[in-house]
This record gives C-alpha cells, sequence and structure tokens, in this order.
C-alpha cells in the first residue's frame, strides 16, 4: 500500500501548504455564527432543559463544520486537478482504485477532524467543556467525515467545471447541513418539515454528536449511527464503483 | 526482427468517441530497445493510442501491452514499466519540484529515491530550480520536469507525446540528447511529435497514422526511399535554355529554375547540354527528398 501512502502524504501536504484557507477560515466562520446566534439567542431559547443555547449550539456548528470542511477537501483536490490537467500524474502511476479511495477518504476525514477540533477548541471560551458521551463522539465525528469525504470524491469526479461543484456544494451540501437542526432542536418545526429532517442523513450525524455533548438528543443516537453507517457503506460502494470503472477519470 | 516481448504490441486496437473513429484498428509491435516515431497529423489518434498505453482511455476493442504486460488486466507492471511525458504542460501548482519528484516517486512504491531524483534533476537542468515551486517555472522548465516525472521509476518503455512542442532550440536539443543517451542504454522510446525532421534524426522506425490506421510502418530508412524525387534549382547567366530542356526546366518566383528528377544521370545530361550550349550556371542548390516529401505524399495517397 506505499502508493497510497504517497497519495495521502500528497493530499495531507496539500491542504496544509494552505492552512489560512482550509482550517483557520473555516474555525473563524463557525466562531462568528457562534457569537452572532448565541448573542440574539441566548436569553431567549433553551432548547433541552438545563442546556444553555450556546451549549446547544457548539456540537451543531464542530460538526457543520466537519461536515463541509470534509466535503470541501477532496471535491476541491480532485475539480483542481481535472481542471489543472495535472490529475494524470496519480492516474499514470500504479495505484488501484482502493488507493485512491483510501488516499482521498482519508485526506479529508483528516481535515475535517483537525478543523471540527479547531472549532471546539474556539468555542471552549464560550460554552463550558462537557463530554459525556466520549466514545460516541467520535464514532459519529468519524463517520460523519467520512461520509462527506466520499460525496466529496463523487463530486470532484463528476462535475466537470468549478460552477458545477459549486452547484452541488450550494444546492446540496448547504441546504442539507444547515437544514438538519444545528441551529435549533427539529421539535420546534411544525410536522411536515419535522418529517422532511427525518430523512436528512445529516440531521442524525447532528443530532447524535450532540447527544455526545449534552446527553440529550432528537432521536436514539444508537439509531442515528445506524443510518450515518448504512450512508457511508452505500456512498462508499458507490465511489468505489465509479473509480472502478474509470468514471470520467479514464474514458 | 527478434522473437523477444515487443516492448510495446498492439493488437487490432479499436477506439470510437462519439461521432468518431479515433482508432479503427491498430495493430503494431515495438521491440526493446527501438527509437519508435508516431506520425500523423492531428485527429490521427496518435494521443488516442499513447493514452490507451497508458491506461488513460479503455479500448473498445483489441489489445495492448507494455514489456509483455496487459494494460488493462496486468495495468500496475504495465505502468511500472511505462513512463509518459503528456502533451499538456501540467504541474500542480501546490508543489515545488523536489516535491513533485518525491511524491512521484512514492506513487510507484519508491521511498527513498532521491540518489535517481538528484540524477535526472541534473542531467535534466532542474538542480538549482529544485526548491521552486512549480508554477514559477518557466514552460521549458515545466517540460523538463514533466520527463523527469515520467523517469522518476526508471521505465524501460517511454513514451513522449509531442515532447518538443513550443520548446525553445536549447531545450530541444538538450532533451534529445537526453532520450537519446536513455535509448542506447537500452530504453524502449515512443515518440510523437510534429517536427518531422526530428523523426527523421531520431526514430530507427517510424509508424503514420492517418484517420485511425496505420498508413505506413517501415525503418526511417526504408521510408525515405519510397520517394526519389530529387529537386535542383538553377540560376543561370542567360535564360535561353536548350529546346530539348524547356518542357522540363521550370521558372521559380526569383527568375532561376527549377527541375525536379529522379536519376542523378538526369542532372549530369542537363548540365552538359547547358555547357554545349554555351549557358553557365551562376547557382545551383540541390534538395534532397525528406521525410517530409514521403509524409506529404502518404497522406495524400492513402
Amino acid at each position: 500500500m506505499s502508493g497510497f501512502s504517497a497519495l495521502f502524504y500528497k493530499e495531507l501536504l496539500r491542504f496544509w501548504k494552505v492552512v489560512v484557507q482550509t482550517v483557520v477560515a473555516p474555525v473563524v466562520t463557525a466562531l462568528l455564527y457562534l457569537l452572532i446566534f448565541s448573542h440574539v439567542l441566548e436569553a431567549h431559547v433553551e432548547v433541552y432543559p438545563g442546556v444553555s443555547y450556546t451549549s446547544f449550539l457548539v456540537p451543531g456548528l464542530v460538526m457543520m463544520s466537519m461536515l463541509q470542511n470534509a466535503f470541501s477537501n477532496s471535491s476541491s483536490s480532485l475539480i483542481q486537478s481535472k481542471m489543472q490537467g495535472n490529475i494524470v500524474f496519480v492516474l499514470l502511476p500504479p495505484l488501484s482504485y482502493l488507493e485512491f479511495f483510501l488516499a482521498y477518504l482519508g485526506a479529508a476525514i483528516l481535515r475535517g477532524l483537525i478543523v471540527g477540533l479547531g472549532v471546539w477548541a474556539v468555542t471552549l471560551w464560550y460554552a463550558p467543556f462537557q463530554l459525556p458521551h466520549p466514545v460516541w463522539l467520535l464514532a459519529y465525528a468519524l463517520l460523519a467525515c467520512a461520509i462527506m469525504a466520499a460525496v466529496g470524491i463523487v463530486a470532484g469526479i463528476w462535475a466537470e467545471k468549478y460552477d458545477q461543484l459549486a452547484a452541488f456544494q450550494n444546492f446540496l451540501i448547504l441546504p442539507l447541513t444547515f437544514l438538519s437542526g444545528v441551529f435549533y432542536s427539529i421539535h420546534s418545526l411544525p410536522p411536515f418539515w419535522q418529517a422532511v429532517s427525518r430523512v436528512n442523513p445529516v440531521f442524525y450525524l447532528i443530532d447524535g454528536f450532540r447527544y455526545a455533548f449534552v446527553g440529550q438528543s432528537d432521536t436514539d443516537p444508537g439509531l442515528g449511527l445506524l443510518v450515518a453507517g448504512a450512508c457511508f457503506v452505500a456512498i462508499s460502494a458507490l465511489t468505489l464503483m465509479l473509480l472502478k470503472s474509470g468514471y470520467k477519470l479514464r474514458h | 526482427m527478434s522473437q523477444a516481448t515487443p516492448a510495446i504490441h498492439v493488437d487490432d486496437l479499436r477506439k470510437r468517441f462519439r461521432t468518431t473513429q479515433a482508432l479503427d484498428g491498430v495493430s503494431l509491435d515495438i521491440q526493446p530497445g527501438e527509437f519508435f516515431g508516431l506520425l500523423g497529423p492531428n485527429g490521427a489518434g496518435k494521443t488516442t493510442l499513447i493514452s490507451i498505453l497508458a491506461g488513460l482511455t479503455r479500448a473498445d476493442a483489441g489489445q495492448a501491452t507494455i514489456m509483455g504486460h496487459d494494460v488493462v488486466r496486468d495495468y500496475r507492471q504495465a505502468r511500472r514499466a511505462l513512463g509518459v511525458v503528456p502533451q499538456e504542460l501540467v504541474y500542480d501548482p501546490f508543489f515545488n519540484v523536489r516535491e513533485t519528484l518525491r511524491i512521484q516517486s512514492g506513487y510507484f512504491g519508491l521511498k527513498h529515491n532521491d540518489g535517481w531524483i538528484d540524477e535526472i534533476m541534473h542531467h535534466l537542468d532542474l538542480a538549482q530550480h529544485a526548491g521552486k515551486n512549480t508554477q514559477n517555472l518557466s514552460g521549458g522548465m515545466k517540460r523538463r520536469l514533466l520527463v523527469a516525472q515520467a523517469l522518476v521509476h526508471k521505465p524501460p518503455v517511454i513514451v513522449l507525446d509531442e515532447p518538443t512542442a513550443g520548446v525553445d532550440v536549447d531545450l530541444r536539443r538538450s532533451l534529445w540528447e537526453f532520450i537519446s543517451r536513455l535509448n542506447r542504454e537500452g530504453h524502449t522510446i515512443l515518440l510523437t511529435t510534429h517536427y518531422l525532421e526530428e523523426a527523421e534524426a531520431l526514430c530507427g522506425r517510424i509508424a503514420m497514422l492517418k484517420s485511425g490506421r496505420v498508413v505506413a510502418c517501415d525503418t526511417t530508412r526504408n521510408l525515405l526511399q519510397l520517394t526519389n524525387e530529387h529537386c535542383a534549382q538553377l540560376r543561370l547567366d542567360r535564360n535561353d535554355v536548350p529546346v530539348a530542356w524547356q518542357d522540363r526546366l521550370l521558372r521559380d518566383a526569383e527568375g532561376g529554375w527549377r527541375i525536379n528528377f529522379s536519376e542523378y544521370l538526369e542532372l549530369e545530361t542537363l548540365l552538359a547540354d547547358l555547357r554545349v550550349t554555351g549557358v553557365r550556371v551562376t547557382e545551383m542548390h540541390l534538395q534532397e527528398p525528406d521525410l517530409e516529401d514521403v509524409f506529404t505524399d502518404i497522406m495524400k495517397r492513402t
């Protein structure tokens, strides 16, 4: 698997060389969300009894940042390589489609986790440290990043231009992450939108992840993990199938 | 021709892109150690053929092997045996020259390759740019880096897809010196180029492609003998040429004369006749047939 480690290393080096854009910027953005929303809502909203709004919001923001950055990493790396033409550097060597998949996946997961850790670290000034269920946290964080990393690979392979990738990001990833209970509990929604939220897999990721932090959730975190696991298996199978067939990479 | 495993073996390769038949049954065998030229007009299928060898494109039908390894079934061994210099001037702007070469080595499973990397950088005059970001390299340097990347794993077979397009004279010369050296050391070279004089000077054998078919494949020497159209340009001190030659001698734009001939005897007779008539030759240029004539001829005929 040493071809894998070279590609994994290259992917890490790629985002690390622009760490301000890939890690610092999303942490700052999340901090701005926290300042604004907790300032406006802290005094008015208590989603779960005994949990301050800021404490409720933090896990949502951490998860949202992880999701968006894991997606960004694999998708933008691939689209840039395709647009530049330097994708041939990874297509010419004897890398298997599995090595290709694992390298892009692993690097994107790592970027998601680093950003998540960064967001969590800066929010510690605003919300007290609490972590009743660290194992749930780890499971959800890993699965969430892995799902979005794989979705990013699919998007990066599928998109032929930057605007197609932007459309994917703006019309699919952003609504899915925003409309998933980052800022509110779905129990505050009318029944129709509650039902819609329940078919959004991102809702389960955020809800279960929040459970790890505050010990309360909208649904059973075990069910959430099952949904997340199933999503990861499905999207991975799709990604591997596309890579194996050479879809849009080997014509 | 030897019975050894061909360096490149292509059998009845076919590929269709929507409405165009890019390859229409191409078969070729290139033996180890050959310097082989692949010529043809734009759209003839050269790049498609190379892409299939490299695994970038999948053929609809037919088979291709590199050093006996099927490019699809045994793609790992096939790609390990092949170094490709792509036509497009591509680079990854995130990395410097040394990083690029180290990463490329890693893709081939080579962890400690710095000795060889230093050697290729030295031969390609890249050593002083080792720490430079690839996007700050000049076009010529980017081209050299592409050559270096194709060589990190010491492939026995090297494919160069129009490596000298838009490259200055100096680089072209040093590039050919280096590639010729690799060829002398035993590497098989497959070259596509639009510069026919390059192909003529370097390649031992040449195949010509047209509309996805091989229309000629022979040694460069044999191909050059396909045409025996010599041409002489003359300037005379008086313009009254012998009557017998008036049909053969053509006026050129600068007031001189031109004659096409296939045997030197014809030229000799002409000069003798001119001497008898008392016409003096003040200037003479001979044009030998070159690959361009052969190429143009074959492309017209087929």
